[in-house]
């Protein structure tokens, strides 16, 4: 009955969540706005010379890519997390936590590190001709630095994400529902693929989006590779051709992209709803994989991390090893610092925006309300200079108004007041990074049942009560998710730090990019280490938390 | 870790109060496209002899200008430093430089490198010669850049993607010199020649071509100076297999690149940045790019390192680069259309 | 008093267990030749986790076309038994055979898939993702297209919801998911049903006229079927014979009749119906002395003459009669509607049951006739420590 009531009111009038929800995604979804308004501004005939010339290149290649990577986080993804909840095998647990580690490892760096052992230069190949005595041209070698090679470095550092989402959807799966495919002539194969994959289908299309929004965003390692995308294709006419604007609609197509993804997902889920009719979950027995499968099964869950984190943090640290003495210095952990701060303030004020758009959208599913959230969490698949453009021009449009307004009526200068400050680079993170939390957060809100909040309201408590008392309880498992997934993806974020950081205030990511940037890989080592290592131990706790919330699982 | 939770504090108080803070002492600003590596030292060394704070942003050239333009008079910085003439160029014509008239700065740098109306000043040379294997290729072969798209050099060169500034520039240079006609065809010629689709940066053309599956590599000079002096062993001897040709010696010369600077339209510490300039086109920081950075003085006479001496002398394209930069656009164009990726 | 010779016909037990045991057999030494012709065959099967036995050493069988129930308490090893049938669970010792077919003993556990055993299961399981109809084909894939249709309309028409086939699991209410769970099982016609208390999740209300619709669906399918569940009432409703289950072992088989009124020891006495145990001393092999009188039963008790005892005195074996001289205090009291149940203390203080028409209304303290109206004596002799 309250809730009925409440539904009332909002109808005759948007209630404060509404128009406070509202707000706040409209102020993150500004420079996503400012890049769509380049589509009013007309980019003359740049757009000829693309449609005639590259355009056709980009987007090719960026379905190209995105295909890759979709088959790739899938098999990696989907394959390990249904082995690590339903199979019993040597080694299980050590990869039940170890097989996220790949998600500490930047894109762009493992690229490099393969690029310097597999290379035409690099010591494998050149190893190779050196036992049988080959030149160039008289044996085949796999190339990394193609479009394949992308897919493939790409596929390495996301799947963890469908892994992730996937193993909690099978974790949460009813039994009852897998047996009675079992009863029906299904084995264990036939009842995985008709059965357990449809049932976990949002939550791994969730994962998924994720992965390919952040291939969609990848700019150094297809930069690096010469593949040319819809990213790389931005900074070309950006920069190359020196054309804002047409750059800028590149963007927006790239966002057009994306909402037809989103669209596809929706439409082919049509009537089915996914979540489980049950609310008994047994205890899972786990099967037993003994002989060849055991080991089949050790292979394929140690393929992912031998080649998304072991190899590449081996190479690292031997390069870093060939430098140490001259960069561990001072300077060095300023960086480190610099960076655990970043990562921490923007991984908890993006929890605090989640939290409130979430809970905003759970007391009022308006449209507006939905619309709103949805159009705030947009930004993650947008690269992420492109977003810093975003806030670039709106800050220093706000910041020269202010100025000129006070120095109009105070005589006084306020200068740059947004622009150029800590400040801008947080709201760039946000911008780009809520959707992490967004959607850590709202699944785990879709979890505590209406009648929770109900019960909770008709025993007297507001809105605001239900959340501290009720649903904060039951969402420390997932704010505690959102916390970590954010700040390993600022602790990798580059181009926004780039463009818009203060004076004198370097990050690790900066530092790995200037020296890389300069090929100077051995000497970026140590920077990019220390990277990995600090995404490690959110890593690890993030695996041991939801491996200990099965336990705690509200029914 | 003490000094590491103190940061993270920091960083976050910082986070809270980032507000300018009021200028006190005389400091001046750089927006910086040369990365911190290849100018924190000078700048310390400037801070030292002058009293002078520098305050420092590092970032892609067009990052940078796209800031300043955005934050218009109000921006905090005096100076923007770029490794490439097109974008001096672009910030002129953006209009978010101003002129400079400075006795010690015309005399220091040869007209060709800098603006004419004196909106920005080159100081250092970036040299885009042809790099060769020796034993693979002589160098009674080569001759000029145009020659490169000669039939005998099929599957024998290796270029980085024309995403890169150097390779467009160069591409300028030679509509400048050719026409966009003939350049057009020079290009196909060209990509017609690649050992492999363009890939990597200047180092990882060398890396190829010293491993064997290219004869040629075009890579500015200082990434082989680097390579010569890298920690790691392989670029160490990939580097000293490789030897430089200066091509159309015997025409307008090799192409040369600046890296370079402009005075910012709302500097505030505008005396403080000349005299930052002034020492920075001085012979004290001309001796140490090329000893840092194997980098080309902006002027003939200043020391140089042995790695760089044992090169030889050349001869540098005399066009004035402000062309370079009108071109550049029309250079991507011709290289989309030419299928260089 | 009265001869047993004059004990009335009707009253008389059906042919018992040996006559009827065919078809739902407990605790037979060796299944002997009814293996060939039982539908499912279970000889000596055991289970356990871990080392520890949840169900030991239990045979039964049952012929085609029966429906047979494991009734027990929690955690008696019922559902344990039926996850062993359908193939989730290993056997440690012992054989199943399900159509003259064994699928599990020593070194051998067909796979569920393998084994054509339907399952329907408490919270039904239907699948969310698909619709009623791909619900109810998802085991028909040897089937083609129209034979698939034909089937699945067919299964429809059968539990009476023809027509909600493009209709997802979400938009029906309990009791139709429940049939559309039991559709789904029966679909590809399998050897045999196992039913895995699937009417736990209904009101009370719902479950007796369901049990009975699901017993009509699967009688007129001709199906052969086990299902699991404490509730003796949904068990009266279903099955053509029960299975007593607690401690992993089986008690006793027989019609819910047989159970209620010839139970077979102290669990089963206390397990199904109400009652009470008042203790007695054997007369002779007939009769029993006891606070309320001397007992006279239709057929033996069971008791050496003199031994001491307890009888089962059902709630229905307790007349009230004002005319009695036999009385006892009521101290509590439960309307039923129809009747009361009267809890009547005794003068030695013990309590006995006893059903009364509503009309007779007695309150609590109150002293009433009653009269005692057995037909024979289920009896039990004391536990002596010897």
């Amino acid at each position: 009955m309250l809730t009925l009531a409440a539904t009332e009111t909002q109808r005759a009038r948007p209630g404060p969540w509404t128009l406070g929800v509202t707000a706040l995604a409209l102020v993150l979804a500004l420079p996503v706005l400012v890049v769509l308004g380049f589509l009013l501004v007309p980019a003359g005939e740049v757009w000829d010379h693309l449609a005639a010339t590259v355009l056709q290149d980009y987007v090719v290649n960026s379905l190209w890519l995105m295909l890759g990577v979709t088959v790739g986080t899938l098999i990696g993804g989907v394959g390990t997390a249904w082995l690590i909840s339903m199979c019993r095998f040597p080694g299980r647990g050590l990869f039940e936590w170890a097989l996220l580690l790949p998600m500490a490892m930047p894109a762009y760096i493992i690229a490099y590190t393969y690029t310097g052992l597999l290379d035409f230069a690099g010591p494998v190949q050149s190893a190779l001709r050196g036992w049988f005595g080959w030149g160039f041209g008289d044996y085949w070698f796999p190339e990394v630095r193609s479009l394949p090679g992308a897919v493939v470095m790409l596929s390495l550092v996301l799947y963890p994400y469908v892994y992730l989402l996937a193993r909690a959807a099978f974790l949460g799966q009813s039994l009852c529902v897998l047996d009675v495919s079992r009863t029906l002539g299904n084995g264990p194969w036939r009842t995985f693929f008709t059965v357990a994959l449809p049932l976990a289908r949002p939550a791994i299309v969730a994962g998924l989006s994720l992965a390919l929004m952040e291939t969609l965003a990848d700019y150094g390692t297809v930069q690096y590779f010469g593949v040319a995308t819809f990213t790389t294709g931005i900074f070309r006419t950006w920069y190359g051709l020196g054309n804002t604007a047409a750059a800028a609609q590149l963007a927006a197509l790239l966002l057009g992209f994306v909402f037809l993804l989103i669209l596809l997902e929706r439409l082919s889920r049509r009537q089915a709803r996914y979540h489980q009719t049950s609310q008994r979950h047994q205890a899972i027995r786990r099967h037993p994989l003994t002989g060849w499968r055991g080991l089949a099964a050790l292979g394929f869950c140690l393929l992912p991390l031998t080649f998304g984190f072991l190899v590449p943090a081996g190479q690292l640290a031997a390069w870093a090893l060939e430098v140490a003495g001259a960069t561990l210095d001072e300077a060095f952990w300023r960086l480190v610092g610099h960076s655990l701060g970043l990562a921490a303030t923007a991984a908890v004020l993006a929890l605090l925006l989640a939290l409130i758009l979430g809970y905003g959208q759970r007391l009022q599913p308006t449209r507006a309300v939905r619309t709103a959230v949805r159009v705030a969490g947009l930004g993650y698949a947008v690269p992420g200079t492109v977003i810093a453009v975003g806030v670039i021009i709106p800050f220093g449009w706000l910041d020269n108004r202010v100025d000129a307004w006070m120095r109009a009526t105070f005589d006084l200068s306020t200068g740059l007041l947004l622009s150029g400050t800590l400040a801008a680079l947080l709201f760039a993170y946000l911008v780009r990074f809520l959707a992490v939390a967004l959607q850590t957060v709202e699944s785990g809100l879709g979890k505590i049942r209406p009648a929770m909040d109900e019960s909770a309201r008709a025993l007297g408590l507001s809105p605001g009560a239900v959340l501290g008392r009720v649903h904060l309880p039951m969402l420390r498992g997932s704010l505690f998710t959102a916390l970590l997934l954010v700040f390993v993806d600022v602790l990798k974020e580059l181009p926004a730090t780039l463009i818009l950081r203060p004076f004198n205030f370097n990050t690790l990511a900066v530092r790995v990019y200037e020296l890389a940037a300069d090929e100077r890989l051995a000497d970026a080592a140590p920077a990019a280490l220390a990277i990995v290592l600090a995404g490690l131990a959110p890593v690890i706790l993030l695996s041991r938390s939801i491996t200990r919330s099965r336990h705690a699982q509200p029914n | 870790m003490p000094v590491a939770r103190h940061h993270l504090i920091a960083a976050g108080l910082l986070a809270l109060t980032a507000l300018p803070l009021p200028l006190l002492a005389a400091e001046v600003n750089l927006y910086s496209a040369r990365s911190e590596e290849l100018i924190k030292p000078l700048l310390d060394r400037f801070s030292q002899e002058t009293g002078i704070k520098v305050n420092l942003v590092t970032g892609k050239e067009d990052a940078l200008l796209q800031r300043l333009q955005s934050e218009g008079l109000n921006s905090p910085a005096d100076l923007l430093i770029t490794t490439d003439v097109g974008r001096l160029h672009r910030a002129k014509e953006a209009g978010v430089t101003q002129a400079v008239t400075s006795a010690r700065l015309e005399s220091a740098i040869p007209p060709a490198y800098r603006d004419p109306t004196g909106h920005w000043f080159g100081l250092t040379l970036r040299a885009r010669p042809i790099m060769y294997v020796a034993g693979k290729v002589k160098p009674e072969e080569l001759s000029t850049y145009e020659d490169l798209a000669a039939p005998k050099w099929r599957g024998r060169i290796c270029i980085r993607s024309s995403d890169n500034v150097y390779n467009q520039s160069l591409v300028a240079s030679l509509i400048a010199a050719d026409g966009a006609e003939a350049t057009e065809a020079w290009a196909k010629g060209l990509v017609a020649n690649l050992a492999r689709p363009p890939k990597g940066g200047d180092r990882d053309q060398i890396l190829a071509a010293a491993a064997g599956q290219c004869d040629l590599a075009i890579a500015n000079t200082y990434y082989l100076a680097g390579m010569l002096n890298a920690p790691e062993a392989n670029q160490r001897e990939a580097a000293a297999r490789m030897k430089v040709f200066w091509p159309n010696q015997e025409g307008r010369g090799v192409h040369v690149n600046v890296s370079g600077a402009a005075l910012t339209q709302g500097a505030k510490n505008k005396a403080e940045a000349i005299q930052l300039l002034e020492y920075l086109s001085g012979d004290q920081a001309q001796t140490w790019y090329a000893e840092t950075n194997g980098e080309y003085p902006i002027r003939p006479g200043v020391p140089i390192s042995a790695t760089l001496a044992a090169w030889g002398e050349f001869k540098a394209d005399g066009i004035n680069l402000t062309r370079l930069g009108e071109l550049n656009g029309e250079a991507v164009r011709l290289m989309d259309r030419a299928g260089w990726k | 008093m009265r001869d047993p010779a004059n004990c009335p016909e009707g009253a008389r037990l059906a042919p018992e267990n040996e006559s009827l045991g065919n078809d739902f057999h407990a605790n037979q030494p060796s299944p002997g030749p009814r293996v060939a012709s039982g539908q499912l065959v279970i000889s000596g099967v055991s289970v356990a986790y871990g080392g520890v036995p949840i169900v030991s050493g239990v045979d039964l069988s049952l012929v085609r076309g029966d429906i047979g129930c494991l009734l027990g308490p929690s955690g008696c090893g019922k559902t344990t038994l039926l996850r062993a049938v359908a193939g989730f669970e290993p056997v440690a010792s012992g054989e199943i055979h399900l159509h003259g077919r064994q699928v599990a003993g020593p070194g051998l556990n067909l796979p569920p898939e393998a084994r054509r055993a339907g399952m329907v299961f408490q919270d039904f399981a239907l699948f969310p993702h698909l619709t009623v109809a791909r619900n109810v084909s998802f085991g028909l894939r040897h089937l083609n297209r129209r034979e698939r249709q034909t089937r699945v309309a067919e299964l429809l028409e059968l539990i009476g919801m023809a027509g909600a086939g493009d209709k997802y699991p979400h938009q029906l209410s309990g009791g139709q998911q429940q049939r559309i769970a039991l559709a789904r099982a029966m679909a590809p016609r399998p050897d045999i049903l196992l039913l895995d208390e699937p009417f736990s999740s209904m009101d009370a209300e719902l479950r007796e006229q369901l049990a009975r619709e699901v017993r009509e669906v699967l009688k007129r399918e001709g199906s052969t079927a086990i299902l699991v569940t404490h509730d003796q009432h949904e068990a009266f409703a279903m099955a053509d014979r029960i299975a007593v289950m607690s401690g992993g072992r089986i008690h006793q088989v027989g019609s819910g009749f047989d159970l209620y009124h010839e139970p077979a020891d102290r669990f089963v006495a206390d397990f199904i119906g109400q009652g009470v145990m008042l203790p007695g001393r054997a007369v002779d092999e007939w009769r029993m002395d006891t606070e309320i009188g001397l007992l006279t039963g239709c057929r033996t008790h069971g008791l050496y003459p003199g031994a001491r005892g307890e009888i089962l005195l059902r709630p229905d074996d307790i007349l009230h009669d004002d005319a009695s001289p036999l009385q006892a205090e009521v101290v509590n009291r439960a309307f039923r509607g129809a009747e009361y149940l009267y809890s009547l203390r005794l003068a030695s203080g013990q309590v006995i049951l006893c059903l009364v028409q509503s009309h007779h209304n007695h309150a609590i303290g109150e002293r009433i006739g009653i009269r005692v109206a057995v037909d024979h004596l289920v009896a039990f002799a004391d536990q002596t420590p010897s």
